[in-house]
């Protein structure tokens, strides 16, 4: 049985435990020939899912992406497209 | 970037909800406890026992948030820690309908909290029912449009303009397709003194029927059109308006997009309601200068 806490306290960012990339349809691919590094990608996330890595591109994370496609609409490079997931 | 707003959250693909809380949080850093009512932001951040949030964050009744932001805020006062910032967030429902009365009494008594609205233009956690800030003629379930209806036949509530009766020191419309405008004014009006309100418009890919990439793109139709004005008020004057200029786009654009208003393009007499809708937003660009 689950105890609840006093107060029914839950610790900060704890959803992490929930990987939402299972719900993905689409799954969104960078082509890094075209990206400039703008960060707008990263910026509208909603579910945090755009990574900055060390050489300042990015990468998705594809525990949680939700595959809803905002970064590749948005993307003024158009480098992002969208990939039917495949299973 | 770390981002206080934390993946793993229920929120739909797309959310508008999610969107402008983790744009709230980038504006306020960790130094802020943030209270919010009932509604979805609340019920897809908090599935018990996890969190969203990587702040101290507190869920308060469907109509109170802003009552226990001031009770919070009084105490950090009392105990001297006034670096500590108070966020309420919340939605159009938890706000500007049931929560009328609580922040209407926050604003009132003077305290030092800044209060975001979400407005997604209906009651989307329960099902897209019709709130006092749906737009004329969106059709939600309680406002359905049909044989004799267009949809809802009210305009929206001006909450802003009610804020600024209170003399709220500070007070700003935003929307989530102007990500970096959205981030400025929250930060502005939390290091403004006094009662302080953000009204953030959030369009919401379930509710409205768009396409979960569309978001943003629908979000700064609104603002293009001239339906959604963006500005910020103090004591009471406008001091900043988003020109619009040479972006103006008629209000098909941003209408056709969204399922809520279909019925414009298909029942018999929806030209004459676009040209209602099209007048709503004239009169805004000549009300506010947007031009």
């Amino acid at each position: 049985m689950m105890s609840i806490r006093v107060g029914g306290v839950c610790d900060p960012g704890s959803t992490r435990i929930n990987k939402t990339g299972g719900w993905r349809t689409f799954r969104p691919v960078y082509d890094y020939d075209k990206c400039v590094k703008c960060k707008l990608c990263e910026l509208l996330c909603p579910d945090m899912s755009v990574l900055e890595r060390e050489d300042g591109y990015f990468q998705f994370d594809y525990d949680f992406c939700k595959g809803c496609g905002i970064c590749a609409n948005e993307c003024p490079k158009g480098a992002i497209s969208m990939v039917l997931e495949e299973k | 970037m770390n981002f206080l707003f934390k993946s793993g959250h229920r929120g739909c693909a797309g959310c508008c909800d999610a969107m402008v809380a983790k744009f709230t949080l980038m504006a306020a850093g960790e130094n802020c406890i943030v209270v919010s009512p009932t509604g979805c932001l609340e019920v897809m951040t908090t599935p018990y026992p996890e969190s969203a949030w990587g702040v101290p964050w507190i869920h308060s009744l469907f109509e109170n948030a802003a009552s226990v932001a001031s009770g919070i805020e009084a105490a950090l006062k009392a105990m001297g820690k006034d670096d500590t910032k108070v966020v309420a967030i919340g939605g159009d429902g938890g706000t500007i309908d049931i929560g009328m009365r609580a922040i209407s009494g926050a604003f009132e008594r003077g305290h030092d909290i800044t209060y975001v609205c979400i407005d997604n233009e209906a009651y989307m956690n329960t099902g897209v029912q019709r709130s006092g800030a749906t737009p004329y003629d969106a059709s939600t379930t309680t406002s359905p449009a049909g044989a004799i209806s267009f949809g809802n036949k009210r305009p929206k509530k001006d909450m802003p303009a009610i804020m600024a009766a209170h003399g709220a020191p500070y007070i700003a419309t935003t929307s989530l397709g102007y990500p970096k405008d959205m981030i400025k004014k929250i930060k502005k009006a939390i290091d403004v003194e006094g009662p302080t309100y953000i009204h953030a418009h959030a369009p919401c890919t379930t509710g409205w029927g768009f396409d979960s990439s569309k978001t943003v793109e629908v979000a700064k139709l609104a603002v293009q059109t001239g339906l959604w004005p963006l500005y910020e008020m103090e004591n009471g004057e406008i001091t900043s308006v988003k020109k619009i200029g040479k972006q103006k786009k008629p209000v098909e654009d941003y209408l056709k997009m969204q399922r809520r208003f279909k019925h414009l393009f298909t029942k018999e007499g929806g030209d004459e309601e676009l040209k209602k809708i099209q007048a709503i937003a004239d009169e805004n660009i000549v009300k506010f200068g947007l031009e």
